[in-house]
Formats: C-alpha cells, structure tokens, sequence
C-alpha cells in the first residue's frame, strides 16, 4: 500500500458541521479522525479534587480508570488524594448483584470513612456509560439520604464523550444547576468561570477590586458548597478556552458572556480584564493606571525570553484546548512562527478574536489522527512541539525538541504575573537543547 | 464494586501491551475509546523508551456506539498492518470494548490480513496486569511456535536454553537478563531464544529449539513455560535467581539441565553479598524488623534473603498477586508471620503500621507509605516508578544482584556505630536522633517530617504509627505513662521508639499495671530482650 493510501485509509475526514458560527472565520481547518493521544476527561479529576477542598470525586469504573488516574497523577500526589474509583466487576455488569445496590454500599462506605467530604461527584466513565448506568438517578437517590451533609452531583469524564479539559467543562456544567439563583434586578455581578490556581485568582480578584468591581465569584469555588449566585444580571468571563457545556448552562440561568481575549499575556489578560471593565463601567483612565504596572512587569519579563523564542517555529498537537490562545500569545508577544495549531475541538464562538490574530499560513487541525499527525511533525520539522507525555520521549529520540502539554494545565500560567512563566515553558527545553553536550 | 485509590496492577491489556512493547515487530491492534492511550507514557516517561508502544488504539466514541465501532476496528487494523509492517498482530479489546462486544478475534480473522492476527481474550472485570501478560505471551507462543521443530541431537553441541519472562517496564528485567546471560555463558549453555524482550515473532518460531527453559518471572512466563513443557518436553528451570543462596541453587538446576560443570559459575569472584553481610560491621543488622510486600516471587525472595543472607527479622510477608498466593503461604509459615495476600494499599498501610517495621521492602506503594510513617524503605517489586529504571548497571538477579541488593537494603537504614552514639547522646544539639541516618540527608524520611513539622518533638509518623498508644488512656482503663517514664522514652532513638512504646504498654497491660514509671519501661525491656 503506498503512502497516499495510508492517508486516505481508515480515517476519512469528519463530514464538516453545519456553518454554526455564519462563516464569522472561513478559515479552513483540517478535521482528523483516528488514533487520539489524549487523556479522556477522568484526568481533569486531579487538578479539581485540589481545587475544590470540600469534593470527592468518586469514578464509576473500570480497572483502567483507576490505573490511568495514578498513572496520570500518582506520583505527583503524596497524601491521599480526594478522588477514588468504585471498580465495576464481574458480577456488576453479570447482573449477579445490582449495580445501583453496590453503589450505595460504596458510598456508603467513603462517607462513612471520609466525613469531611461536603460534596460528592459520582463521575462516568466509559464503561458505565456504555452499560447505561443512571448516575444521575443513583445522585438523586444518594443526595436524598445524605443531604444536608452531602450533596451528591453527576457528570460523565468517559473518553467517548469528554477529552481531557473537557471532564473539567462537564464537571462545572454539573454545578451550575446548584448554584443559588440570583434575584432579578441585583446590581450586576461578575462570575470568572474555568478553575485558575488559587494565586492568580487572588491575583485577578485584587485586580477587579481596584477597579471597584466589588461583586465578584468564581466557578468551581475553592468551597463546593459556596457557590456563587447566578442570573440574568450575571456577566461571566471566561477563564478557560474549554468551557462550551458550562457556558451554555449558564447562558440557560441568564447569565451573559463578556466576550474577550483569554488572559494568557499582556495583551490576553488587559483585553480579558477590559471586557469586564467595560461592562462595569470602569473609567478608562483608571483601568489604564490599574493595569499598567502589570503590562511593564510583563514587558520586562518577556524581554529577556524573547530573544530565545523569536523566530522559532512552532507545532502543538491536539491536548488541552489551550492550543489556540496559547500560539496566539506565543505569536504576538515573543514572536515565534506557529506553524500547526491541533487543538482536540475548536469552539469557533468562544475563540473568534484568537483565530482573528492568526497569519493566512498558520494550519488549523481539529481532532487527531496521530500517524498522520506525526508525519506533518516530520515534514515541518518545528524547532517545538507541544505534546503529550506519550508522544514527548519518542519525538526527542527524533531529534525533535518537545514540550509536554500537561505541564500546561498543571502550572499558574494566565495574567500579567505568569506571563514570564509560562514563555519559559517553552524557552526551557530549546535552551537545554544548546546546553547539553552529551 | 470494588473501592480503590490506588491500584498495584493496571488492567490485563496493559499486560498485553508489556509484551507487545517488549517485542519486535508485533503490533498490538486494541479496541479501545479515546483515552485508552494514556498507556502509552507508562512506557515513554517511567521507562523512557525511546519509541511509542507498537500499540493502535481504534478509538470509538459514543456516536459511534451501535453503528460502525466494528468497521472503526477493522480500519484501524487495515492501516496499522500497512503503516508498521509488523510480522504479526495481537487483536484485542480493553475494558470498554469488551462491553460493545465487536469480537476483534473474529473481525481480524475475517479481513484475510497478510500477517498472522493472534487473538486475546483478556477479561477485563476479572483479571489484572500480570495475568493479561502471562496470557498473551502463552497466546503468541502457542500460535507461533513451529511445532515441527526436532531438536538436534545433544552430542557434540552445546546445550540450549530460552530464558522467558522479562518484558517492558518490569521490575530491573533488562539488568537480570544481562546477569542470567552471565551465568550460562559461564556454564556453556547457548542461549537459545529471550522472549518477549527483544524477540520477533518469527524468532517465536524456533522456541522449540531449547533444550530447556529458564523461568525468570513466573508471573509473565509460567503459563508459556507449562505449554511448552507439555508440547516440546522441554524441562524449566523455576528457581528464580534472587539472592546468593538462590543464584547458588539456579546454576545447580541449569548446570544438572545442561550437563555442565556448576564450578566455573558458583566461583564467581564479584560475589562480595556473603562477606559484606559476615564482616563485622554487618553485626547490628541482625534481627532488624523488615515488612515485605510486592509481587509474590520478588516478596518470596525478599523474605528469604532477608532471615539466610542478612540476618534480618521477617515481621510481615505479603503479596499483591493472588495467582500466587500459595507460594506467599509458605515463606511466611517459614518466617513464622501471617501471610497478607491483597491488592487494597490501605490494608497494606495499616498491617506496616501495626508491626513496626525498622525497615520496609516493597513497591512504590509501599515507598509512599514508608514516607509517611516516617520508615525507611527500599523498593523491591514492580509496580514501578521512573526511579526504579536507573541509568546504572542496577540488577537484582545473579551474584552481582545480590550485591545491589546488599547495598540498596541497607543504605537506608542507620549504620552501626551511629546507632549507638545517637543512643547515648540523644540529648546532642547537633546530633540529634530526628536528623536521620547522617550519611543520606536525600532519602532521610526524619528531614522532611521536621521542615513540616519544626515544633513537633515526637516524630509526626510515630503518632499515626500507634495512635492508641498516644490517645488519652485513662478511658479505656490502659497503662498511663509517667512524665518521667515519657522523657526517658524520647531518649530511645527515633526508629526504635514506635516499638519500644507499644511493647512496653503491652507488657504493662499484661502485667495489670495501672501507670507506666521508669521500673516498668525498663522492666518491659527485659521482658523482650531479643
């Protein structure tokens, strides 16, 4: 078989979804379909069993799950941890005892163990899925025996469904029908939705109130049980590029979106923060003065990384959802050539203003199929690839430079104060690649 | 359902994959959804293979449910037998697949592929890591064996061994097999065949060539080995090479297999296990309390170094493979302990506590439970972590394995004469007992518990170690420590301490004392002089 055949084998492109977005970017975006080398949803279980301190997270299913949560995670977490798996066996799905009945007798068990917990995520997994198991119901029932003490929610981080940052989406979008309504003409109030390590938050919430936005929340809250409210005079800001499902859902309670920049950078976090400004009718003048020490600490700091990122080409490949923002920034404020942007589901609405900002030459890819993935790595040889962890070693022993994407998700980088950071992500290994002489 | 945190073993097809990553030119086809590949990095980042595992992942989503996931395997598997090119493939379904019942097997049968497709059925809600690796690799034995095979008259040859087991990302399985090599080259013995690691399935093939086979991990290769017994009367040698006394009985069993002379191999000169543990310095290893859990043949192992060649006290034996439960039972008969046959970590960590170990040998699981009981540990089994593939020569098989072992035992706990000086100067500003072993400030549990815990005077771990121990007596009607008799306590060193205090209450409630003093600590003492 040649090589053309490969191409064209098994994986024939997507058929292309209706024009949802009324052709806002005619920009063509190549659609795969195959091999994904993603972590399914579950994965985003370990950054929110620490964001949210009063949740467990409890999977529903297999062996595997169980397996890729400590591999994904084990070794990074000493003490133990907020999330567990109820492994289904044999005579689960055999129908030898009921599922439903095994359950309770699971929860049962961990709220017994575990008093401290305030809500529990009954979390689906692919084999619960498959065999149709009612988590919703099983919440219902659960949450009418152990509420007040507990409220027990659902939502699905199976891999037929979610792709990693997605399980996030899903779990966020599970407590909006939970937070507390907001009463019809309160004063407005700003929502920064999408989970940020609790310094930038801090960070992000200083800011607003200097600039006298005093009604601030935040989704997930650092509490589960102290959600914020949620109505027609709610605008939210979104924080994270992969939140369509919870958008909606908050879009359901009247909540409205301040449609902005990501606040990856300068300029990502001043038009991110601006947008909020803006509808709360902050002098300009003072947003100016507010947010001009951070832009300088910003130019500062990247004026020391540019130099080593100017210039050099750039490939991610399909991960977190963050691709898009990300390579806008790495384009705009050090310079570097993006070459392909994969990106595992490319929310057109959401990500308008950053395909905006992209040259005629940058490749958009929605979706995977790794081989052929691989093979265009090969053919434009980037001086950078941003991958995941099962990719990274391989393409190293190519000779290709990487970056695991996980590190992504897993460090501080939005705002004006990680802005640094998050170049010397990408600084780092090309400058290990001169250093070392073995 | 079955609560778990963290698992030992991973479910059998990434046994499957194991094998799959440890040949050549077999290509692993899994009918598994998005996610599934998260595998992949077990063999990327822990191990640091330079290569991808051999592995396509068909990648289902739910709208494909019920409509074409069969189409969506045979594609995948079309694209993967022309992209890789591979000798053979192994066909097979993870957990989720199982549950869609596509019948990979009868899919791959019917495509007419150009390469043999061996199919595994790996149940996934029954059975777990190592299973799923015995099996698929007596699956690809059995189907590619040449059965024609007639072994060449043993006159005027060498004789032929196949050295069966180690695969990817096992526990130093790329060390071992350069000491067994050793051995039978020592020996004369022709090695014949290593499989999985490093074979083709077109080596497969000629397994029938061997005059014998080495059985270096039961859990991986026993079922193989038993086949191949049966279908080619080829002898295993089942003698796992752990130790000096085991690597001294192992050459006896390939030498007799083989028709050689033991000499050459026993007279082996790097061998310095036996005099390192008899010179002097090794004295006050004896009877030091060790914990043992992992796989059952590196546990078994273990057990037995650590009472023959170490002089140690076995105070818990224990494995997480119930395939090899029995052999658990008989080492800990012989140790005079309790077999603790589970793979629930919790029961683990609780049986480590209860016994007070000085020394804990077990896995990564056990490691993470050492350091939070403030115990020093030694990792001896799989499941693995990217420290336990070292850049260095680093085996725990043959002679030279014996001598890793000695050292990486050892080295954790405090030596010899610092024993006694922290003994006798506990109450030293600069020297005292919470600083940990001097000489290994890296791997010194007592450090970190302190930069967490400045204030705390008793070590955090002891605490959770014996928790009733420290809980207000009175209640439950048990022995009251004195002040006096607590101060004298703390001046025991740290690592003794946990046991000292447990003991001494029970001698007390044994005795129906009411208050713990000076008389009774010390008295107590007597009563469990070793």
């Amino acid at each position: 078989m040649s090589d053309t055949a490969i191409l064209d084998g098994c994986s024939a492109p997507l058929p292309a979804p209706a024009a949802n977005h009324a052709g806002r970017d005619a920009r063509p975006v190549l659609r795969e379909r195959g091999q994904r080398e993603v972590f399914c949803g579950l994965t985003g279980i370990i950054w929110l069993h620490r964001k949210m301190q009063d949740a467990f997270f409890l999977v529903v299913g297999s062996r595997t799950c169980a397996h890729l949560l400590q591999s994904a995670a084990g070794v990074m977490i000493f003490a133990e941890p907020r999330f567990a798996t109820a492994i289904m066996e044999e005579r689960d799905l055999a129908g030898m005892v009921d599922a439903q009945d095994e359950l309770d007798r699971v929860v049962n068990r961990l709220l017994e163990r575990r008093p401290d917990i305030r809500t529990l995520f009954l979390v689906g997994s692919c084999p619960s899925e498959v065999i149709k198991l009612d988590l919703a119901k099983a919440a219902q029932r659960l949450g009418a025996v152990h509420m007040p003490r507990v409220r027990i929610l659902n939502y699905s981080g199976s891999g037929i469904e979610t792709t990693f940052t997605q399980g996030e989406d899903a779990c966020l979008a599970a407590l909006v029908p939970v937070m507390p309504a907001l009463p019809a003409n309160s004063p407005k109030e700003l929502l920064i939705v999408g989970s940020l390590p609790d310094i930038v938050e801090d960070q992000f919430l200083r800011l607003f109130a200097q600039m006298g936005i005093e009604r601030v929340g935040c989704l997930p809250a650092r509490n589960a049980r102290d959600l914020p409210a949620v109505g027609p005079d709610t605008r939210y800001l979104l924080a994270q590029p992969f939140l369509a499902e919870t958008a909606m859902a908050l879009e359901g309670r009247g909540a409205k979106r301040l449609d902005a920049l990501f606040p990856f950078g300068a300029e990502g976090t001043t038009s991110w923060l601006r947008a909020a400004a803006t509808e709360f009718g902050v002098d300009e003048a003072l947003f100016d003065s507010i947010v001009a020490p951070g832009r300088e600490r910003v130019r500062i700091a990247l004026s020391k990384l540019r130099p080593q990122l100017e210039g050099k080409r750039i490939s991610f490949l399909p991960d977190s959802q963050l691709e898009v923002p990300l390579a806008r920034f790495l384009q705009d404020e050090l310079g570097m050539e993006l070459v392909e942007i994969g990106t595992p589901y490319l929310h057109r609405a959401h990500l308008a203003r950053e395909l905006d900002r992209f040259g005629p030459n940058v490749r958009l890819s929605e979706g995977q199929h790794v081989e052929r993935q691989l093979d265009r790595v090969r053919a434009d040889r980037p001086d950078i690839t941003v991958c995941g962890l099962g990719l990274a070693n391989p393409l190293e022993a190519e000779g290709f430079t990487t970056k695991w994407a996980i590190e992504l998700v897993f460090s501080p980088i939005h705002g004006f104060d990680q802005a640094a950071d998050l170049a010397e992500l990408f600084a780092r290994p090309l400058r290990r690649r001169d250093l070392l002489e073995v | 359902m079955q609560l778990a945190v963290w698992t030992y073993e991973g479910p059998p097809h990434v046994g499957a994959m194991r094998v799959a990553t440890a040949m050549e030119k077999l290509h692993y086809v899994l009918h598994a959804p998005q996610g599934d590949t998260y595998a992949d990095l077990l063999f990327t980042m822990i191990e640091r293979r330079g290569k991808r595992p051999p592995v396509t992942y068909t990648t289902f989503e739910a709208r494909d449910l019920g409509k074409d996931t069969a189409q969506i395997f045979q594609d995948a598997a079309r694209e993967a037998v022309a992209r890789f090119n591979p000798q053979a493939i192994i066909v097979g379904a993870s957990c989720t697949a199982e549950l869609i019942q596509d019948d990979p097997a009868g899919l791959a049968e019917a495509m007419g592929l150009p390469v043999p497709a061996i199919p595994l059925e790996l149940p996934s809600y029954q059975r777990k890591e190592n299973w799923g690796a015995a099996e698929t690799f007596y699956q690809i034995v059995r189907t590619l064996a040449d059965k024609s095979v007639v072994r060449e008259p043993r006159e005027g040859r060498k004789a032929r061994a196949n050295i069966l087991g180690p695969t990817a990302l096992g526990f130093r399985h790329r060390d071992d097999l350069v000491e067994i090599r050793k051995i039978l080259d020592a020996l004369g013995v022709e090695v014949n065949l290593i499989a999985p690691l490093g074979a083709t399935p077109e080596d497969i093939g000629r397994i029938g060539a061997a005059d014998f086979n080495i059985v270096l991990y039961p859990e991986i290769a026993d079922e193989a080995a038993r086949w191949l017994e049966r279908t080619f009367a080829q002898p295993a040698v089942r003698t796992v090479p752990i130790g000096v006394g085991a690597t001294r009985s192992f050459i006896a069993d390939v030498a007799e297999l083989a028709g050689a002379d033991p000499t050459p191999a026993l007279g082996d000169t790097s061998s310095r296990m036996p005099w390192w543990s008899r010179s002097v310095d090794s004295t006050y290893l004896t009877g030091k309390r060790v914990f043992i859990f992992g796989d059952a043949t590196h546990a078994v192992a273990a057990a037995r170094i650590a009472r023959e060649e170490l002089g140690f006290e076995v105070c818990g034996l224990g494995c997480y493979n119930r395939e090899f439960a029995r052999e658990i039972r008989a080492e800990a008969a012989r140790c005079g302990v309790e077999p603790l046959i589970t793979d629930d970590h919790l029961a683990v960590e609780d049986a480590i506590a209860a016994a007070c170990p000085e020394l804990v040998l077990g896995t990564q699981m056990e490691r993470h439970i050492a350091k939070r009981l403030g115990l020093p540990c030694a990792v001896i089994s799989a499941p693995v972590h990217v420290q336990d593939f070292p850049a260095r020569h680093s085996p725990q098989m043959g002679f030279e394995g014996a001598n890793v072992i000695f050292d990486t035992w050892v080295h954790p706990l405090v030596m010899g004469l610092e024993e006694h000086l922290l003994t006798m100067f506990r109450d030293d500003f600069e020297f005292a007992d919470e600083h940990g072993p001097s000489h290994l400030a890296a791997h010194s549990p007592r450090a970190m518990a302190r930069t967490v815990t400045p204030d705390e005077h008793e070590p955090v771990a002891l605490a959770e170690t014996a928790p009733a121990a420290t809980a207000p007596a009175d209640a439950s009607g048990a022995p009251v420590w004195t002040a006096e008799a607590e101060r004298e306590l703390k001046k025991i060193p740290f690592f003794v301490r946990g046991k000292a205090r447990r003991n001494t209450e029970n001698f007390a409630a044994l005795e129906g004392r009411s208050a713990i003093d000076l008389e009774t600590l010390y008295d107590a003492k007597a009563h469990y002089a070793r």
